[in-house]
């Protein structure tokens, strides 16, 4: 009975798990590493958040951070990356590069990881400030916690599709 | 200060020499394209300019600058056709006897069905390798570029950009918002 419906108090008690433990997988590519490091350190606690771990596995983590430059080069790396990912699964573009190519327009730049791959939340700065990513992630366990993750919706459509398939079949079957 | 490399040049290649200016001890002349192979072997292996070490060779890309600045450059107005002496090659010299430098350079034009997202075709030129072997990184790395073949290179292919590259960036024509195919590279 509870399962026929998507959003419950089971689905709300996996999302609030979900959202207190991220585990990170950190794709640093330039300059903002710095300031992420600086995040991860003592001053700027990310432990507060339970997303301390980094995992440098693709397959072992949940949320993959984008931080720095992407290139057209490294553009399909990250976008394997990403795919190799299990779900659910959230991206954070940390920085005006991984937002939206910063302040290059050039032959070698791509104009932001979300050319690539769904982005959940950015981060504007060059480099952010260590506060900016605390912000951003709690923004981020917000929408983790009422399911407006883009892997989420994609999961809750699909979810919604085989249900209302089910019900056609169980009218047509009678 | 007498320009003995001008006057060497002037004297031994009339035909091959477009113009010539010295400023401050620093001489630079402007030669046919034609006739790089012959310029450079006898500034490398004649005993009183030897110059024997290659510091620098790149290109200009002279599309869409004022006469005045082309003539400056080019040290000839710009030509009616955009095509003609589009490129500019740029050579640097430097002997290690005489502690002398040297700049050549030398204009080529565009080929007229060149399509500057096509690899292959384009301008071309004498490739340098067989007297210096600096040349041939520069070489490569002006073909990255701009797109000018070099003929006589070994092995001349990209080495900036990675090979799934489409076009010539540093071409003035290459707009800087271009993007490039997403390639994939599947093992196996």
């Amino acid at each position: 009975m509870a399962l026929e419906f998507y959003s419950t108090r089971l689905q709300d008690a996996v999302n609030w798990a979900r959202k207190y433990s991220l585990f990170q997988y950190p794709f640093v590519t330039a300059c903002c590493g710095m300031e992420f490091m600086a995040v991860m350190g003592p001053k700027y606690d990310l432990a507060r958040f339970g997303a301390e771990f980094p995992r440098f596995s693709p397959r072992q983590a949940d949320l993959l951070i984008v931080v720095g430059t992407i290139t057209e080069r490294q553009a399909p790396v990250l976008r394997r990356i990403w795919e190799q990912m299990t779900e659910p699964k959230w991206v954070m573009a940390f920085g005006v590069c991984a937002s939206t190519g910063g302040f290059y327009q050039n032959y070698s730049t791509c104009p932001g990881a979300d050319q690539v791959i769904p982005v959940d939340i950015y981060i504007p700065g060059c480099p952010p400030r260590p506060e900016q990513m605390l912000d951003a992630l709690i923004i981020l366990q917000d929408k983790i916690a009422q399911g407006r993750g883009f892997a989420q919706v994609r999961e809750r459509k699909e979810f919604e599709a085989a249900h209302a398939h089910k019900q056609r079949l169980k009218v047509v079957g009678q | 200060m007498s320009a003995i490399v001008l006057e060497r040049l002037r004297a031994r290649f009339p035909e091959a020499v477009l113009a010539t200016h010295a400023q401050h001890g620093d001489e630079t002349a402007i030669i046919r394209a034609e006739h790089l192979l012959d310029v450079v072997r006898h500034i490398k292996e004649d005993p009183e300019l030897s110059f024997d070490q290659l510091i620098d060779l790149t290109c200009l890309d002279t599309l869409g600058l004022s006469p005045a600045a082309h003539k400056a450059i080019a040290g000839a107005p710009a030509s009616t056709t955009p095509v003609r002496g589009r490129f500019q090659m740029v050579y640097h010299f430097r002997s290690t006897k005489t502690g002398k430098r040297f700049r050549l350079k030398a204009p080529l034009d565009d080929a007229p069905d060149d399509a500057p997202d096509a690899d292959g075709g384009g301008p071309v030129i004498d490739s340098l390798t067989p007297l210096y072997k600096a040349a041939n990184w520069s070489e490569r790395e002006t073909w990255d570029m701009f797109g000018i073949t070099f003929r006589g290179h070994s092995d001349l292919r990209r080495i900036l950009l990675y090979e799934e590259f489409v076009g010539h960036p540093l071409r003035k024509d290459y707009p800087k918002e271009k993007r490039q195919p997403l390639f994939r590279r599947d093992p196996g």
